[in-house]
């Protein structure tokens, strides 16, 4: 989680700061065929800092990577300038639990902490990478698999490293790999450049400042004095900090997360005190110590005069005599720089010794059990619990500021998502602390503290938040039946939502999607292709099937690994709205549109090292038109960029798409490939229907050939085809004369044909009274005698009264007249102008006359 | 006879008491007004009722999928029969449940946006807070997908969507609501079921194409295809009192006359005469509706002459009835309306040709009419103009003079002479001028 949010701050100053990469020192070796030259490092100099880093060959590096989050590592391996002066590097990857496959991270059989890398032996990833994406260099320490994980306290900083993995399996480091990494580390830890472990070319002016703090804070007591004011100017504080600070740069204040006990030292960095009262604030809003609070707060302007940089110094001398210290004593364990580690630990052993209050330092002191300790929250936990906390708050008086803070926890960014909630009440004080006392959990934990954060369900009758809540549906209290009779397995397997084991009648273009799909795969290039077809014809089912037998082939390292993301225009609210969803189906990232299409561009169009091929399916293409057709432009651009490795299926059900609603830039990124679908013929139709009955004898053979060509004639929809088909087995099911083998036959079918296409209008002229019936003769009576098809109701009206004289009826009122009017208008059979025009409202028919003629006639 | 019959009858049962009689009020009223519930009866429907109810059986039974719309014209028991099934279906063991129902009205949600939220609220799921869901349209949208997206044919509780007035939905943006409530429907996901309830006959017509393609195309169509004297019989059920009626003496001499009135050519030629108006059962109860309101304790028993008298009511022209009500000043300008219109073929007019015409009249025909000021003309006219007697074509605007602004009269020929006939008091030379047309030019 640290490691997450420092890596975000990174990129963060990246973004602002440019960055020059220059060569360290002379090129070593010069190939004069290749134009290339080798050199032994690289230099970094920040712009705005004016820092500079030396990274040279052999450093273990993070690179920049897909998710801005999360850096890959590597260990650099060469540096050369090719032909077209462009730096590139080769390294040897090391990969994060999360980019192991979900399924196969169940080999380990144990807790991966997020410090842990494996030797990445993955064929496949591209190991030569541009000299740019370097971002700066960390530690990784190879272990032996039995070794535990040493608790350190510069995590962003330091991996370990004990198994490799090679794709399939996880193995023990070979013990030249072993030693190599080994010497590596023994070099890598003399550094090179003046700042030790801080590297200088990401830090932006706040994070000299911070920095500044962490040595100035070395001296004891040195910023214990500047406490004083009330929590609520504590609150408004923090909030102008974050508007003024945050929303540029959303990490900084989680950059420097480290952990150490340091109560007395009071260390902290100004952007983490801020952190450490949110957390302060948290913890105890719920426990009534308003006392104590106050004394937890700090003035002065952070920004500005770093040797002023507040403390929680405080809290040491509170601590003694609060009724809950443990809350901020955990707060405390978070943050020391590197270096200073090994003395904290011993400190914080004195003082273990000497109070009576006891830290837990990570797993090292497994048995140190505290009856006052209690992990920590995260900042994070506390938004997804803000509504649990709201309700306990109200006991205090500080409600205000609370709900105001914790809207803009909620504003905050959310990759945090996987955190595991943590309701800050009362009555889990204990149960959390006991959890936290378990060696188990305390040694799986090592993210932001040295306590694992305990898990914890919201207390019942509590509301949930809806942040976390699981999209499901309830499940069904009887198990559902198994079909029981012949039909019934036939109406299974007909209905449109049965998946076949194949495709019929699709096989062509099974085949041209899937070697379009394929050679993009191979070359590791992008590309789009257009499918289009009327409803009904199996675009979108040929599509998933292809990539269901290219993930199968991936699988099976035939082909290279690749990503799936689907959208329907369909299922967005907005075209907007796609961003939202690519980026979360790529990254898991949850941002608003306009974000999401900043990152993705950025994603797509700059190079990544080590990135998939990403398939994208757009389903109902045209939903994605907007005005100005950015959307639509962007999907079809992303594929043209050289390091995108994007390729688009894009569906639609109108073949000149392209041609009719496409800016000419749009319709030229989409390219040529194209791919329509005819409707299919009747003969398709009948096969697809006995591939699916397959042995279930169900229909006679005439029976599906009628169905077929009806429906082929129609519109060639399979989605009808089967409905009908599914239909006639209930009608055959309900059949008054009982055969002993129930099988469908041309009756039952051509009355579920009947059923679904016939025309309602003629039935609903049967069906409808008397008066109503006069109207509609009056109506074209009215439109004989004027020639046209329009007339008032006044006219009609007339009309009507002379064929009621006729036959002998009594005419209706007025009223009356209007009632059978706005009747008929309710169906639709008339077409009716707004009512309030009384008598002087035009009428139209909403079918043609003779259907009429013919509906009335038949009487 | 009638008469004498019906007094015969008010003789037997004076006995009734009122309690008696507000019990029956109460239980006829209540039918008459609470058509949709589960309670009445069924008339003629009972083959669709078994094709819906068979759906619904296999969506909780088997969990399949469907979708089907329920066509048919105003109060012909669309709403009914579905209750009736969900009734029926709700009894059923295997089936309690084992059902989730969501209920929309495209009068209520009249967006997507309000249709999803309340899909939410109904279902319960976990982004519902009390009774509010979180989470702006496009959080909605997808946390629902993604939850029907995760359930499965035989181990998800099946949902019954029910969109009722369904042609308002149709209207919604790009039918994003339809298209993925049929896209799930026929998809392997959680199983769900979508009646749609809708007048309009050209529904189909008006989904769009992909939309159309993923509905299954079942339609249940509900005609009122009952004749004549099915007609009698639902009249006769709907009145007769039911077996449990406390006091059953007087429960059984009311059926007695029920049936005795089923039978009655009177009450034949009402019925007749609205069953050629309108086969709309809600009418049929309201006219018994009226009918019902005359039972009092003095006359314990519904007689021909109420259902007569009811018909009438139920019948009347409501413009004419307004007619009756006015001056004979406003008379006089609607009958020289009346003749502009036959005059110019119905074009419309002021008020300056109305008063023309008026004066007209006065000098040369009346005789007993005062010849009134223009401003009082007017005012008379104005009147006619809030009763929206006359229309103006256009808005009244500032800059127009009154007397010019164009008119039209919303009332026909006939409806203006049959409201002369029954005028109290209306001068003879009035009624002449009404009737000669363009004679006494």
């Amino acid at each position: 989680m640290s490691q997450n949010s420092f890596s975000l701050g990174i990129m963060n100053t990246r973004q602002q700061s440019k960055l020059i990469y220059s060569w360290y020192g002379k090129p070593m070796s010069s190939d004069r065929k290749l134009r290339t030259s080798q050199y032994k490092g690289i230099v970094i100099t920040s712009e705005s800092s004016r820092t500079e880093t030396c990274i040279q060959l052999g450093d273990f590096i993070l690179v920049e990577g897909v998710n801005a989050d999360r850096p890959y590592v590597a260990q650099l391996l060469d540096l050369y300038e090719d032909g077209a002066q462009h730096k590139r590097a080769v390294v040897q990857w090391f990969c994060h639990i999360g980019e192991i496959p979900q399924n196969k991270r169940k080999l380990l059989k144990r807790e991966i902490s997020p410090q842990e890398v494996f030797f990445d032996q993955v064929l496949g990833y591209d190991t030569d990478i541009d000299a740019q994406t370097i971002i700066k260099s960390i530690m990784v320490i190879p272990l032996h698999p039995e070794e535990e994980l040493p608790i350190t306290l510069n995590k962003e900083q330091t991996f370990y490293v004990k198994q490799s993995w090679d794709g399939k399996c996880f193995k023990a480091l070979s013990p030249d790999t072993f030693s190599k990494l080994k010497a590596k580390k023994k070099k890598g830890s003399t550094p090179d450049s003046s700042e030790p472990f801080i590297p200088s070319d990401i830090l932006t002016p706040l994070k000299k400042e911070t920095e500044s703090v962490v040595r100035s804070a070395t001296k004891p007591k040195n910023a214990e004095s500047k406490h004083s004011v009330s929590k609520s100017s504590l609150a408004k504080e923090r909030q102008s900090q974050r508007a003024a600070n945050d929303i540029k740069t959303p990490t900084a204040r989680k950059k420097l997360e480290l952990s150490s006990p340091t109560r007395s030292k009071g260390r902290l960095l100004g952007s983490e005190v801020l952190d450490l009262l949110d957390d302060d604030r948290d913890a105890i809003a719920p426990l009534e110590s308003a006392a104590t609070k106050r004394k937890v707060t700090f003035t002065s302007d952070i920004l500005g005069s770093p040797p002023k940089i507040p403390c929680s110094s405080d809290k040491s001398k509170s601590v003694s005599d609060t009724a809950e210290p443990c809350q901020r004593f955990s707060d405390t364990i978070r943050l020391s720089p590197y270096p200073k580690a090994k003395d904290f630990s011993e400190k914080a052993k004195n003082l273990h010794m000497e109070d009576d209050i006891i830290f837990l330092v990570g797993h090292q002191k497994p048995g140190t059990q505290s009856p006052v300790l209690t992990p920590r929250s995260r900042r994070t936990c506390a938004q997804r619990t803000s509504a649990l906390i709201a309700q306990h708050i109200s006991v205090l008086n500080q409600e205000d500021d609370l709900s105001s803070s914790d809207s803009s926890y909620s504003s905050s960014s959310e990759e945090e998502e996987e955190e595991e909630d943590v309701p800050c009440t009362p009555e889990k004080k204990t149960k959390s602390s006991r959890i936290f006392s378990t060696p188990k959990s305390s040694s799986k934990s090592s993210v932001h503290t040295p306590a694992k954060t305990p898990k914890k369900t919201p207390l019942p009758g509590t509301p949930k938040t809806p942040r976390n809540a699981t999209p499901e549906i309830p499940r069904r209290s009887h198990a559902a039946q198994k079909p029981a009779s012949v039909l019934e397995e036939a109406r299974l397997r007909l209905h449109v939502s049965a998946v076949p084991e194949s495709l019929p009648c699709r096989e062509e273009e099974f085949q041209d999607i899937y070697n379009f799909v394929e050679s993009k795969l191979i070359d590791g290039t992008g590309g789009c292709m257009y499918i289009s077809g009327v409803p009904g014809t199996g675009k979108t089912a040929t599509v998933h099937e292809v990539i269901r037998c290219l993930q199968q082939a991936a699988e099976n390292d035939e082909l290279p690994p690749f990503q799936l993301v689907e959208i329907n225009g369909m299922k967005l609210t907005d075209p907007h709205q796609a961003y939202v969803q690519i980026l979360e189906l790529l990254t898991g990232q949850k941002v608003t549109a306009t974000h999401a299409a900043v990152l993705l561009a950025k994603l797509f169009n700059t190079p990544g090292p080590k990135r998939k091929t990403t398939v994208l399916i757009v389903d109902e293409l045209d939903l994605l038109w907007t005005r100005k057709q950015n959307v639509m432009y962007n999907l079809f651009d992303w594929p043209t960029q050289k390091h995108s490795k994007l390729i688009i299926l894009a569906i639609a059900n109108t073949m000149d798409l392209p041609e009719r609603i496409m800016m000419n830039r749009v319709a030229s990124r989409l390219g040529l490939t194209r791919m329509a679908f005819q409707p299919y013929t009747y003969k398709q139709l009948q096969h697809i229907i006995s591939s699916r009955l397959k042995d279930v004898k169900a229909f006679e053979e005439d029976a599906i050939q009628l169905v077929s060509r009806k429906v082929a004639a129609l519109s060639g929809d399979a989605r009808r085809c089967l409905d009908i088909c599914r239909r006639a087995t209930e009608i055959c099911e309900f059949a008054e004369p009982k055969r002993s083998p129930e099988i469908v036959g041309m009756a039952h079918v051509t009355e579920a044909i009947d059923e679904m296409f016939s025309s309602p209008y003629i039935n609903a002229i049967r069906n409808a009274s008397l008066h109503e019936q006069i109207f509609l003769k009056a109506i074209l009576a009215e439109f004989r005698r004027a020639g046209v098809e329009e007339a008032t109701v006044q006219q009609v009206y007339h009309q009507h009264m002379a064929l009621c004289r006729i036959e002998g009826m009594q005419r209706p009122t007025v009223s009356e007249m209007m009632a059978i009017c706005s009747r008929l208008g309710a169906s639709r059979l008339l077409l009716l102008e707004a009512s309030n025009k009384y008598l002087h409202m035009r009428v139209r028919l909403n079918l043609s006359q003779d259907d009429v003629m013919y509906a009335l006639r038949e009487e | 006879m009638k008469s004498a019959m019906s007094k015969r009858k008010l003789k037997d049962t004076c006995g009734a008491s009122a309690e008696c009689i507000s019990q029956v009020q109460k239980i006829l009223r209540e039918r008459f007004c609470h058509r949709p519930s589960a309670t009445g009866k069924l008339f003629g429907i009972e083959f669709q009722y078994r094709h819906l109810l068979e759906l619904l059986k296999r969506t909780t039974l088997h969990g399949e999928s469907n979708s089907a719309l329920i066509v048919g014209p105003r109060g012909s028991g669309k709403t009914t029969l579905l209750n009736h099934v969900l009734k029926d279906l709700r009894e059923m063991k295997q089936v309690r449940g084992n059902l989730l129902e969501v209920h929309l009205n495209g009068l209520l949600q009249t967006s997507d946006k309000v249709a999803l939220k309340e899909i939410t609220r109904q279902l319960q799921l976990e982004n519902v807070v009390g009774d509010k869901v979180f989470g702006s349209f496009a959080e909605t949208l997808a946390f629902l997908l993604e939850a029907l997206r995760k359930g499965d044919r035989t181990s998800s509780c099946p949902v019954l969507f029910v969109l009722d007035e369904f042609d308002l939905f149709v209207h919604h943006k790009n039918q994003t609501l339809l298209y993925n409530l049929f896209d799930i429907s026929q998809s392997a996901q959680t199983p769900v079921t979508i009646i749609g309830l809708t007048c309009r006959q050209d529904i189909l017509e008006l989904l769009e194409k992909r939309v159309k393609s993923r509905f299954s195309h079942r339609q249940i169509y509900l005609m009122n295809s009952f004749d004549f004297k099915q007609y009698v019989k639902i009249f006769k059920e709907q009145l007769s009192l039911p077996a449990e009626f406390p006091d059953e003496p007087f429960a059984q001499k009311w059926n007695d006359n029920i049936q005795h009135l089923s039978e009655d050519k009177i009450v034949q030629d009402v019925l007749q005469n609205l069953f050629h108006h309108t086969k709309d059962l809600r009418s049929l109860y309201f006219l018994l509706m009226l009918a019902v309101s005359a039972v009092t304790v003095h006359h314990p028993l519904l007689t021909a002459a109420d259902l007569q008298e009811a018909s009438r009511q139920h019948g009347t022209d409501s413009k004419a009835n307004i007619v009756h009500g006015l001056s004979v000043l406003e008379i006089c300008l609607i009958i020289a309306m009346k003749h502009l219109n036959d005059v110019y073929d119905g074009e419309p007019f002021n008020f300056q040709m109305v008063y023309n015409e008026f004066q007209k009249f006065i000098q040369r025909k009346a005789h007993s009419m005062y010849n009134f000021e223009k401003p009082v003309v007017m005012k008379a006219f104005e009147h006619l103009l809030q009763l929206e007697l006359v229309k103006p074509l256009e808005r009244p605007s500032a800059r127009a003079q009154r007397e010019y602004l164009l008119m039209r009269l919303l009332l026909d020929n006939t409806q203006i002479m049959d409201a002369l006939q029954v005028y109290p008091n209306c001068p003879t030379d009035v009624k002449q001028w009404a009737a000669s047309s363009l004679s006494w030019l």
